[in-house]
């Protein structure tokens, strides 16, 4: 079960974030910011090869004895920061990599909504709903 | 007096009222009449109304205004709530229920009924007279009429009582922000049974054309109907029924009719479509919707922009965050574009809101975009919602007849299809090993192929040297370093640019070379397009050079023949290139080539390839290559044939620029690198793509003469097919040999790094992390 999903822009200011445990928000804004971090190097790691094959799925970014936080960026330097439960083993990458899609696709869906301006914080409730999905059952 | 916010069903309720009261049409009630009757039958003790008169003003000007009016009715609605009547009550006092009078009740609900199920209208127009309330947002209106909404009176007969509000509407003044709100209530009044959708909002359009049938009905009836109604009404104690409908249906004009309306339901039902049953379409919001999605689009099969939809909907002086989620739940397909059917749905929406009824969660199904084109037409029950194919208007009219499951089987077929159109379809990108792809993407990248459409390889040197050399140089590097054997080390460093150059040249043709294969050459290839690993393009010096090379080349391949002339290869390339005909000289270089491919270390193939398929590109890089040529030509060509790239191919490449490049400097116009390119990528691909260069360029002469060379080859066909094919596997062969071994040197270095960076963490105290 995801905890923790936040969408941050290429500014690097976030665009959406949400965890479940509501008192944890502060410590999962941290985590996330920290991982931010991890993020830019990732890229930067990844940057001497041609953009074209740079994969949009960073992997963990960073293990804690809590928690494990997974990246995702994407062309156009959104990223994507999932902080995930250490306790739930049974989530795969695989199954990291299709939250990481579906995010990707609602927010490309939010993109679309020509009321949104780019850079503003997320409000969709379809995206809202699709996080919860995701957090509840952690796919 | 002050903005007079009033509810949808208040609007209706009070211009019905008003329209009873104002007998003479002359927009203005006496006190006397009517009027006193009404308040009397408020069940308000005299001084309540003599007070809610002074309020209102009426008292003031000596009669009701339309203004007066509602406002009196407004403040009888707060008196009978047990509200003090104050000014500010007014507007300020939320989920008032309707006033209740008396006896006249039941008729007047009856009455109103329609008038309220023509609510939009009448509130266009009402809104007009009085101060418009704020966008329309009626928020009692919506929550209530969701519960109680019966379907509010059809529209036909209960929009009769439109029309005889519609005095009032003369001026729409309503500064509705919004003119499609327009109603315009045209001054028709009267009879304006609100024809048609015209400008109105749907709902009102809806209450519209109901009101049109009823108009007559109700003006004929409206006068006698009162009075009995006061005096029936009198007697009769309110209709505990309506009385009882009132409280729970305060705002909600529609259960009033649903009450009154047992026969109307439908006519109700299409009326509060809008609201009760929240979610359908009547056939006049319908129409109206179409006429509105033909001032943007004028095409009902097209789509409205997103940009075009916002602006439209902006009008609406609804929230952006409210907008944004009605975008979210019509845009169906997500394609940022609104069809015909999407839009009537966020049109719609965008009504129901301003009506004050919430936003759902997700579409409602009426209004999911179905293939039919279905109106919701006075169906009570069917939601034909907007169904509605984006391209027939037409058939928008009424048609209500489609039940949903119908709709709703459409609609998942509609999805996919809309789903589908949505769908990219990944365009296949050739895998070829990771060098190739690599310089496929450069050269996409750098929009190489000017001229050759087919062909990604006409990348102008300069620019794919600057974009590759780095990438070039780099693996170049790791290449260099680990084939000692090759020379090409020194070449390397001493030539980045050539290298770059040549790289890019190569990876172009690498790049071409597989799209060149896909596609059918003009003249039919005899061979087969070479596999990627081939960087050499052996197939196309062998085929071009049926009659020379081809024996030379046929040596190669099966072992790793010294080279054979590796001094002779560059000359003669030199010379090739000299020559006009690009494919003969490539060819004739590159049986050259090939033989001295084997040899790695020697790169004079290059030169020579370089030299050919400079001679046989017959692109307009002849003149970027001129340049890269020269500075090729000048460095050591060999050497820069050495470069040594970790593939074999990079380093065929680099020799094939080199030769290129040589030949390149040699004749201004001699074809451009491509033709090295492709060789390198494969004998096959690079000979039809020399071919294909030489063909379209047809600029240089060299692309001239080489063309002949290619029926010549075509004629050649078969036998030059065998022995190419017989050529292309030998070089595989010793291709394949070079590239395990760069690729073992490519380990090795890479442990070496690997141990470097490892010394280098353990110097560096974790710099991060």
């Amino acid at each position: 079960m995801a905890v923790c999903i936040a969408v941050i822009a290429k500014e690097n200011y976030p665009l959406y974030i949400r965890s479940i445990p509501a008192e944890h928000e502060l410590k999962f804004h941290y985590t996330v910011h920290t991982s931010l971090d991890v993020v830019d190097e990732k890229v930067s790691a990844m940057g001497k090869a041609l953009v074209d094959q740079r994969e949009l799925y960073l992997g963990l970014l960073y293990p804690t004895e809590d928690y494990k936080v997974y990246g995702y960026v994407t062309n156009s330097k959104v990223k994507f920061v999932m902080v995930v439960d250490s306790s739930n083993t049974a989530l795969r990458d695989n199954e990291i990599r299709s939250m990481f899609r579906k995010l990707h696709n609602s927010y490309t869906d939010v993109m679309c909504n020509p009321f949104y301006n780019p850079g503003d914080r997320i409000h969709s409730r379809a995206f809202d709903n699709m996080v919860t999905s995701m957090m509840v059952q952690g796919c | 007096m002050e903005g007079l916010t009033l509810s949808d069903a208040e609007q209706k309720y009070y211009s019905d009222l008003f329209s009873y009261c104002d007998i003479e049409s002359t927009k203005k009630v006496a006190s006397n009449g009517r009027v006193v009757e009404l308040f009397r039958a408020a069940q308000l003790p005299n001084e309540v109304v003599l007070q809610i008169m002074e309020l209102c003003g009426a008292t003031r000007l000596g009669y009701f205004g339309r203004s007066q009016f509602y406002i009196a009715l407004k403040l009888v609605a707060v008196a009978q709530s047990g509200l003090p009547l104050r000014v500010e009550s007014i507007n300020t006092v939320k989920d008032l229920p309707l006033p209740r009078f008396g006896a006249s009740k039941n008729e007047q609900e009856s009455r109103h009924t329609t008038s309220y199920s023509s609510d939009t209208e009448n509130q266009g127009s009402y809104s007009g007279v009085i101060p418009p309330p704020p966008g329309r947002v009626q928020v009692k209106k919506g929550s209530v009429s969701h519960d109680t909404v019966q379907p509010r009176p059809s529209t036909d007969q209960q929009e009769s009582t439109s029309p005889v509000v519609s005095p009032q509407q003369s001026p729409p003044t309503s500064p509705h922000s919004w003119r499609k709100h327009n109603r315009h209530p045209s001054g028709g009044n009267n009879e304006r049974p609100l024809p048609g959708p015209g400008p109105f909002w749907s709902p009102f359009s809806e209450a519209q054309t109901g009101s049109s049938a009823g108009d007559a009905m109700w003006s004929g009836h409206s006068p006698p109907p009162p009075q009995e109604n006061w005096v029936s009404f009198a007697d009769t104690p309110p209709t505990s029924t309506l009385l009882a409908m009132h409280p729970a249906s305060v705002q909600d004009q529609t259960t009033v009719r649903t009450v009154a309306s047992a026969t109307t339901a439908n006519e109700i039902r299409r009326q509060s479509s809008s609201y009760d049953d929240p979610w359908k379409i009547t056939d006049e919001q319908r129409q109206y919707y179409v006429n509105q999605f033909k001032t943007i689009q004028p095409d009902l099969n097209g789509f409205i922009p997103g940009s075009a939809a916002k602006e439209f909907f902006t009008k609406s002086k609804l929230p952006i965050l409210e907008l944004s989620h009605i975008w979210e739940l019509s845009d169906f397909d997500k394609d940022g574009a609104l069809t015909l059917d999407e839009f009537c749905a966020a049109f719609h929406l965008v009504v129901a809101r301003k009506n004050g009824y919430d936003l759902p969660e997700k579409l409602p199904e009426s209004l999911m975009p179905k293939l039919i084109d279905l109106e919701d037409s006075a169906d009570v029950g069917d939601q034909s919602g907007e169904v509605g194919y984006s391209g027939s208007p037409a058939e928008a009219p009424p048609s209500k007849s489609p039940s949903m499951p119908s709709l709703n089987q459409t609609w998942p077929e509609l999805n996919q299809s809309s789903e589908d159109t949505a769908i990219v379809h990944p365009v296949p990108i050739r895998m070829t090993p990771s060098k190739i792809h690599m310089q496929e993407m450069e050269l996409k990248r750098t929009g190489s192929d000017h001229t050759n459409p087919t062909s990604p390889l006409l990348v102008k040197p300069p620019d794919l040297s600057e974009e590759n050399k780095i990438n070039s140089s780099v693996k170049f590097v790791s290449g260099n370093t680990v084939a000692d054997g090759y020379s090409s080390s020194d070449s390397f460093t001493s030539d980045p640019e050539q290298i770059g150059n040549t790289v890019t040249r190569q990876r172009s043709h690498s790049g071409t070379s597989p799209d060149n294969t896909a596609p059918p050459p003009p003249p039919p290839r005899p061979h087969p397009s070479h596999s990627r690993s081939s960087s050499l393009d052996m197939n196309r010096t062998f085929t071009v050079t049926t009659g020379q090379q081809q024996a030379g080349v046929v040596a190669h391949p099966p072992a790793v023949p010294p080279r054979p002339q590796p001094s002779q290869a560059p000359g003669s390339h030199v010379h090739r290139p000299v020559d006009a005909e690009g494919l003969i000289t490539h060819t004739s270089t590159s049986p050259q080539q090939i033989p001295e491919q084997p040899n790695f270390a020697d790169f004079s193939q290059f030169e020579v390839f370089a030299a050919s398929s400079v001679n046989e590109e017959p692109d307009d890089e002849a003149e970027m290559h001129p340049e890269v040529l020269q500075v090729e030509k000048t460095s050591d060509p060999s050497s820069s044939l050495r470069v040594a790239k970790p593939d074999g191919r990079v380093e065929e490449k680099t020799a094939a620029s080199a030769p290129a490049n040589v030949g390149k400097s040699t004749t201004p116009l001699a074809p451009p690198p491509k033709p090295i390119r492709r060789r390198l990528k494969s004998e096959d691909e690079l000979r039809p793509e020399v071919d294909e260069h030489s063909q379209k360029t047809g600029v240089l002469a060299a692309v001239l003469a080489s063309q002949p060379s290619i029926p010549r080859s075509v004629g050649k066909d078969k036998k030059a097919i065998q022995a190419s094919i017989r050529r292309n596997k030998e070089t595989n062969t010793v291709l394949a040999r070079l590239n395990s071994e760069l690729q073992q040197q490519l380990k090795d270095v890479l442990e070496e790094r690997i141990s470097l960076e490892v010394q280098l963490e353990q110097l560096r105290p974790f710099s991060h992390l």
